[in-house]
């Protein structure tokens, strides 16, 4: 049986193509997903991303639960409000999801993906010790992206110094928690918020000019904004060190002993052979997840492969052997196409990054 | 609803066929099959020239879901390809009938144009495929 967030009746009356992504009746499109995607880039678009799963911890050793948990470390989170990304990782340093983590006035509150619920939850409980405790929260979320989005999210929630939260940071107002982060790579917030909060925000919002947009204008976006697709980019197999997120690693302080600490350790001292970075078609076509990659230095993977909307022509995450860099080929479908390796992201805030 | 001319015959891979004026065939997807792709990106042509046979590859459509692949719903050769497609793909969907037209084949049998779907069994096809 397929769960509905609280907009499910919103999306099919808009006349959302709903699909079951990780267990949820989700609206991949309205229509035209790349009419959505370039709301986002110019305007306003909304999603529907009530399917993440919201999990508060407390508890007097919610800390050094975390701590040891998340690869990136939740000491940097100076005050309430603060958020950071980061991985949870296994004991040979492979990802088992990633998250972000946000500090609230008293505990944690960690937003992980749906595709990753059962998996996640077992695995926080399976390590919390009795003086953790862990609850999933039954919230809604709205994602609020575009170069607009902030302007008109201020207006919406009646929250005159919105403009003045700063990036990677939250604020909480009676239920409802409004963070200034996104999955699309252009300004805007997350609001998580109880079920009938969410109908009458969106309502609101739609009202106010957004456009509503799928999981299909995401996933084009996020590529675009060079952003990890758990599942896709990384998994169990793969660690933070060949998946373009050794930033989020805080191997410092030396003595935080978190999990998958001493197979990183070992990875490095071993040397590292692979990267995860960006790749550009040269010809047409599109390069999609699993394709083959040629190198001078040895052969590759995609990991996530979309036509770019606002580039016009054909993007890739890619796993390369770590030397490998400029020119390479992508067999698509047995054809072999030009391709050239760059460092994502490929947009930032609606513009092309790589001439 | 999907729209499905009745003056057209179908294949169940979701091609349509009219047999035009001067005895080619013209070649194209479904209103159903486009909306099922969704936006359409790329079109890859066979050849002109090209022989072709009857549920064969004969090109490739690339959305921003999937790739597919493009059958020739009839045995030919391949007379010309709508080279509008290269910097317009999206009139495969918005035109899916008319200017998203995929190529156009001289049949080597006219006749065999008969074996295909119209458009009361194409539309039980479609029926299908939404269960």
């Amino acid at each position: 049986m397929t769960k509905q967030t609280a907009l499910y009746s919103e999306h099919v009356a808009a006349g959302g193509k709903m699909v079951d992504f990780a267990g949820w009746q989700m609206p991949l499109n309205y229509g035209s997903q790349i009419a959505e995607h370039n709301a986002v880039r110019q305007g306003v678009g909304i999603f529907d991303v009530s399917h993440m799963t919201v999990v508060d911890i407390g508890g007097s050793g919610a800390r050094e639960f975390l701590r040891r948990l998340v690869a990136n470390d939740v000491d940097k989170l100076g005050a309430a409000g603060n958020a950071l990304y980061g991985a949870l990782l296994n004991e040979t340093g492979g990802v088992v999801d990633d998250l972000i983590v946000y500090r609230r006035d008293v505990g944690y509150r960690c937003v992980v993906n749906a595709s990753t619920r059962d998996k996640v939850l077992a695995w926080f409980s399976d390590h919390a010790e009795a003086d953790v405790a862990v609850s999933e929260r039954d919230l809604a979320m709205i994602a609020i992206q575009g170069p607009g989005a902030i302007a008109m999210a201020s207006a919406v929630l009646d929250m005159a110094d919105l403009a003045d939260l700063e990036a990677f940071s939250a604020r909480e107002v009676g239920a409802s928690m409004i963070a200034r982060t996104g999955y699309t790579g252009e300004d805007g917030v997350e609001v998580i918020l109880p079920g009938t909060d969410a109908v009458t925000l969106w309502r609101a919002l739609i009202a106010a000019g957004a456009q509503p947009a799928g999981l299909g204008a995401r996933d084009t976006l996020r590529l675009e904004a060079g952003l990890n697709l758990y599942g896709q980019d990384m998994d169990e197999t793969t660690t933070p060190l060949i998946s373009n997120m050794t930033w989020t690693v805080a191997l410092d302080p030396r003595e935080r002993d978190f999990i998958g600490r001493a197979a990183l350790e070992a990875q490095q001292a071993a040397g590292i052979d692979s990267r995860l970075t960006g790749l550009v078609l040269e010809e047409k076509g599109v390069v999609r997840h699993d394709q083959r990659v040629i190198t001078d230095q040895g052969e590759g993977i995609i990991t996530s492969g979309i036509f770019s909307p606002t580039l016009g022509y054909s993007i890739a995450l890619a796993r390369v052997p770590k030397q490998a860099k400029g020119a390479c080929q992508v067999d698509v479908r047995g054809k072999l196409k030009r391709a050239r390796l760059v460092r994502p992201p490929f947009v930032r805030n609606g513009q092309r990054v790589h001439k | 609803m999907s729209e499905i001319p009745t003056e057209l015959r179908y294949a169940a891979s979701h091609e349509w066929a009219r047999l035009e004026d001067d005895g080619t065939v013209t070649v194209g997807i479904s209103d159903h099959a486009q909306d099922a792709l969704g936006d359409v990106v790329y079109v890859e042509h066979p050849e002109v020239g090209q022989q072709v046979a009857a549920q064969q590859e004969a090109g490739v459509v690339e959305s921003v879901k999937a790739a597919s692949d493009i059958y020739a719903p009839i045995t030919g050769t391949v007379v010309a390809v709508n080279e509008t497609l290269e910097d317009t793909p999206e009139l495969v969907n918005q035109d899916p009938y008319g200017d998203g037209w995929f190529f156009r084949i001289e049949p080597d049998n006219a006749s065999d144009l008969a074996e295909l779907l119209d458009s009361e069994a194409y539309a039980e096809v479609c029926e299908a495929d939404a269960h």
